[in-house]
């Protein structure tokens, strides 16, 4: 009965077995590439047309427009004069006037030097070539026949730029030092930031793994305070303490923290619990076999420090620092609140778009700022694939014991450190609450009637809820549906790999470049997705996209816990995978979507950079409402919405808090034994 | 004894199936025929491919080329969801968040049944497999073994046709893993459901297959009922693989003997022309003691003179290492009865006779060094 076949030869020719994919395989694949080209649409293409931008560049070509002027009667003899023959006769336009952008527009009567709007002389104008255009009042001419205008006509004439390809935009950016010197500037802010963060972070979270101390939970809790406000509100706080009027500003003997001070010291504060997150869990994860074993050799304490502790939290450190300087070369409310004539590239972005309406010179300033960014957030990857290789099964915890002297000195030191961060929130709610700083000291809620402030009043702080709320929900369903499909789906190896791409892609681009993409992209007429631009929707797609890497390496880790074999087993008893994904896969994975959603609840309240070029007067959000009071100089209403900001978050993390415990309860019986 | 001719009509077949991974061979033209009704299992060690070829017979993981007919329908590409099989893997995959009724209804939902037929179903399924009073409890609340009946339970509760089990029983600790293989080949009998099991373990294949198909890198080694595998391996792999086997340098001889030194011994036939060399091999079981005058006395001419170095008492019998300075540095192990050590009064030093019996000694190509 039983064939015995035993040919260890090759492969033999032929077409491999071409597998029919189920319904489910078919519906995930759908599902996959539906997920990527909402990625393609509101990542790559955006970026990409942003990239393009830079590259482009305007130029009025007077060599495309002819003229004819007639006499007195208005005959004409003939004469045909080019544009550019007249402004060489005439020097009406340097070589600058010339280069433009994308608005650029020129108008011609500069050319005629006797050129009244009151004259009967008559003019004619033609494109000599189809790439020519001009307006006639908004009217546009692209034809290359004659039109004939008189006097009061031809003073509304306007010629219209023509684009081209080069790298003149990034040649003009580096050869201007007013433009340049941010790069100098952000790169030494980010690493001064970065050493000061990392070390307070690091022995902050040293005394709280490794000594005997008291309150660690307290500190624990003030730490990740910071993450609940958004970046530039600790700006405020300096301002009210070291500012032109400040409570403290002796202590600065006479330098001014308005820039490079201010910044780092609203960095620190703001970098503080990612770096001090990282470190930690380096730190908890120490093997105590090795401490033993140090200590069996008679090591000093000092000896051991150097030679067990930072080499074991050494990939933490590097992947925090890398964190942080991300965090602050990308941010752009803190100089903008703090930074007085200190130019930082975010900031850059904002002036030349916002003031200066200088696109290409934007998108040239982004393309400069992703480079920074792209590599610290490369690094930080490989950095962290290389984490996982140094926890052992084997490995026992380090359980510190008590030293009556050090755990003195580490609780003095993280009393500091709560009071520099309590304080600072503490100082913007005393300035909310007082009425005219520093005239009259009494207290009021005056400062919470926005409705009488730039900003779009208590409005912005129901967008920024809804925003919030929406952002939760809808990114929570998506990420964690896009990783399920990325990490269960059989086969479709390039598009898993693709889609694993543009999830991670997000991470690195900095919130700025994100949106100011977004206004390329979207704000383009022709662009048939152009009506969700100015709604609440584009502000939802963008918060969600920015947040996108994050949440989604969360997703993965928890579903890479699943048994791999749920979806084989599914199958063989012939049930459709959503069945599964809906009975087991997301009730199993419930933390970890409620960690999602607060984590995008939480970053929609306070996000600054990307939403600050897309909101629109219907759409004015509590955290934009922050940056345009304080530019407004309502500094005191600034600190109150902020505060606000905070308050909700932390009730947003309570009612998490309490919510996951519940619904834990109810649903997660199962763990327990 | 276990029946040697397998039973039923042709259920599942397999011809030429191959499985590359890229430039790796993880299958190299595999063809099987196996009948309904019967208990297979694939043996061999870990890397052989057998995990392999059942993630191909169940869809999982498809192969590169050829072809797997189920109950006379070509199932070569079909999706798993369009086979008709139930799986259990090592793991339990078992849903954490799901009572064990729900995980055994889990299957039976979508398919028309009442909610009363299921409920019926799952109970029935429960006490099939030992475990009535456990519906309500979530898998952690269970045992290993209690779990891995429970996976059992669910891949059988829609009657699939072929019944898939991926080292069912390798998570579990000895005992238990003895208890269960019993419980499940019992099972197996009872509905008579075709079984294909995949295990590294030879004793687990021994005890619970009706045939079993050894593999090793790729490729078939032999199939056979557990008695054939073992008595009468085809070739020195599954010999060595499967049990203890002696192995000893020597020649072919005039008439097919095998000459080890100046000694001769008379063999099982085999195929090997004078002069080439083999291994002989013998299962330490099988070697026969004699007290030392034995040769003398004019005894069987398969019977050499060897020095008894080690004893080892393993409760059951003693094994013994003997030495010969024929056999070079290589020892011959064998296992003696306690009554046979006794009445030949054997320890450790003494010289005595053993004998190697015609029809127990095999001769076995010598195989490549690389391998």
């Amino acid at each position: 009965m039983t064939e015995i076949s035993t040919n260890p030869g090759t492969l033999p020719a032929g077409p491999d077995i071409k597998p029919k994919l189920s319904r489910d395989d078919i519906l995930m694949r759908g599902s996959m590439i539906v997920i990527a080209l909402y990625l393609v649409a509101t990542l790559v293409l955006p970026l990409y047309t942003m990239l393009s931008k830079s590259f482009s560049t305007y130029r009025m070509e007077l060599s495309q427009y002819e003229f004819q002027v007639s006499d007195e009667s208005g005959n004409f003899d003939g004469t045909i004069q080019s544009a550019e023959t007249l402004n060489e006769q005439t020097g009406a336009f340097s070589d600058t006037d010339l280069a433009t952008g994308s608005d650029g527009r020129l108008s011609v009567t500069a050319l005629f030097p006797n050129f009244s709007f009151r004259s009967p002389v008559m003019y004619q104008i033609r494109n000599t070539s189809d790439t020519g255009r001009f307006l006639v009042g908004s009217t546009l001419q692209d034809g290359t026949d004659w039109v004939t205008l008189d006097s009061n006509e031809f003073r509304r004439v306007q010629l219209r730029p023509v684009q081209s390809r080069g790298l003149d935009n990034f040649v003009n950016y580096f050869s201007t030092p007013a433009l340049f010197n941010s790069v100098k500037n952000s790169l030494w802010i980010s690493v001064l930031s970065t050493i000061v963060t990392v070390t307070l972070a690091f022995w902050f979270a040293y005394a709280l793994n490794r000594s005997c101390m008291r309150f660690k939970g307290v500190f624990r809790l003030i730490a990740m305070a910071p993450i609940l406000v958004p970046s530039l509100l600790p700006g405020i706080a300096l301002v009210y303490l070291f500012g032109n009027q400040g409570m403290i500003k002796e202590l600065l003997f006479g330098a001014s923290i308005y820039g490079p001070i201010g910044i780092v010291i609203g960095s620190v504060f703001f970098t503080f619990p990612h770096a001090f997150l990282i470190i930690s869990t380096a730190l908890a994860i120490s093997d105590a076999r090795l401490y033993e074993a140090a200590a069996s050799l008679r090591s000093t304490p000092w000896r051991t420090f150097w030679t067990v502790t930072v080499p074991g939290a050494r990939y933490g450190l590097i992947s925090a620092a890398f964190v942080v300087f991300n965090l602050v070369i990308t941010d752009f409310g803190l100089p903008k609140v703090i930074g007085g004539q200190f130019n930082v590239l975010a900031v850059d972005i904002y002036k030349q778009v916002i003031g200066q309406q200088n696109f290409e010179m934007g998108a040239v300033v982004s393309v400069v700022l992703v480079i920074p960014a792209i590599l610290a957030f490369t690094i930080d990857r490989m950095v962290q694939s290389k984490q996982v290789a140094l926890l052992s099964a084997r490995s026992v915890p380090y359980q510190p014991t008590p030293n009556r002297k050090t755990d003195r000195i580490f609780l003095a030191y993280c009393c500091l450190i709560g009071l520099f961060i309590v304080g600072l929130l503490a100082v913007c709610q005393f300035a909310a609450l007082i009425k005219f700083w520093p005239y009259d000291l009494s207290l009021s809620l005056k400062n919470y009637d926005f409705n009488k402030m730039d900003g779009g009043g208590w409005g912005s702080y129901v967008n920024s809820i809804k925003l919030a709320l929406l952002t939760a929900a809808i990114g929570t369903s998506v990420v964690f549906f896009g990783a399920y499909l990325v990490e269960k789906s059989n086969g479709f190896r390039t598009g898993r790999a693709i889609f694993q791409m543009f999830a991670m892609l997000p991470m690195a681009i900095p919130g700025m470049v994100l949106g100011l993409s977004y206004i390329f992209f979207f704000n383009n007429p022709s662009n048939p997705l152009n009506g969700i631009y100015g709604t609440m929707a584009i502000l939802v797609i963008c918060t969600v996209t920015h947040f996108y890497t994050v949440s989604h390496l969360t997703a993965v880790t928890a579903l890479k816990q699943m048994d791999r074999e749920f979806e084989s087993v599914s199958s063989s008893l012939k049930q459709p995978t959503m069945k599964l994904f809906a009975r087991v896969t997301v009730p199993v994975c419930l933390p970890a979507v409620l960690d999602i959603s607060i984590y995008l609840f939480v970053n929609a309240m306070t996000t600054v950079s990307a939403v600050v070029f897309l909101y629109s007067p219907k759409t004015t959000l509590a955290s934009i409402a922050v940056l345009n009071m304080d530019d407004a100089g309502d500094i005191a209403p600034a600190a109150a919405m902020g505060m606000m900001i905070f308050y909700t978050n932390a009730a947003a993390r309570i009612v998490h808090l309490i919510a996951s415990k519940g619904i834990l309860k109810r649903t997660q019986a199962w763990r327990s034994r | 004894m276990l029946q040697k001719t397998p039973p039923g009509e042709l259920y599942l077949s397999i011809q030429n199936l191959w499985k590359a991974f890229g430039s790796f061979l993880a299958l190299k033209d595999i063809s099987l025929e196996i009948n309904e009704g019967e208990f297979i299992c694939f043996l061999g060690p870990s890397g052989c491919g057998k995990t392999t070829l059942l993630r191909a017979i169940a869809g999982l993981d498809l192969q590169t080329k050829g072809t797997v007919m189920q109950d006379g329908k070509d199932v070569s590409n079909l999706p798993p969801s369009e086979r008709d099989f139930g799986i259990v893997f090592q793991s339990y995959a078992l849903f954490p968040n799901l009572t064990i009724e729900k995980n055994i209804a889990f299957g039976l939902e979508n398919t028309g049944r009442s909610k009363s037929d299921i409920a019926f179903r799952v109970s029935e399924l429960l006490h099939l497999v030992g475990l009535p009073e456990q519906g309500k409890k979530y898998p952690a609340q269970l045992s290993g073994g209690q779990q891995q009946r429970i996976a059992l339970a669910r891949a059988i509760a829609t009657n699939p046709g072929l019944l898939l089990l991926d080292e069912p029983l390798s998570a579990l600790d000895a005992k238990v893993r003895v208890h269960l293989r019993h419980e499940i080949k019992e099972l197996q009998r009872k509905l008579g459901v075709t079984t294909v099991m995949v295990t590294h373990d030879q004793e687990e294949a021994l005890a619970m297959a009706d045939r079993i198909v050894v593999m090793n890198h790729g490729v078939i080694e032999q199939v056979g009922s557990p008695t054939e595998i073992y008595r009468e391996p085809t070739n020195l792999f599954v010999a060595d693989f499967i049990g203890e086997m002696n192995q000893i340098q020597s020649q072919v001889t005039k008439g097919g003997r095998l000459s080890v030194g100046e000694k001769t011994f008379a063999c099982l036939s085999h195929t090997f022309n004078d002069g080439m060399p083999a291994i002989a091999a013998i299962r330490p079981e099988d070697i026969i003691p004699h007290e030392a005058g034995y040769l003398d006395t004019g005894g069987n001419r398969n019977c050499i003179e060897v020095t008894l170095d080690e004893m080892e008492f393993l409760g059951s019998f003693w094994r013994c290492r003997l030495s010969n300075e024929r056999f070079g540095s290589s020892e011959l192990i064998a296992d003696f009865s306690i009554n046979a050590v006794r009445r030949l009064e054997l320890e450790e030093g003494r010289s005595m006779v053993i004998e190697l019996p015609e029809n127990r000694l095999m001769a076995f190509d010598v195989p490549e060094t690389t391998s």
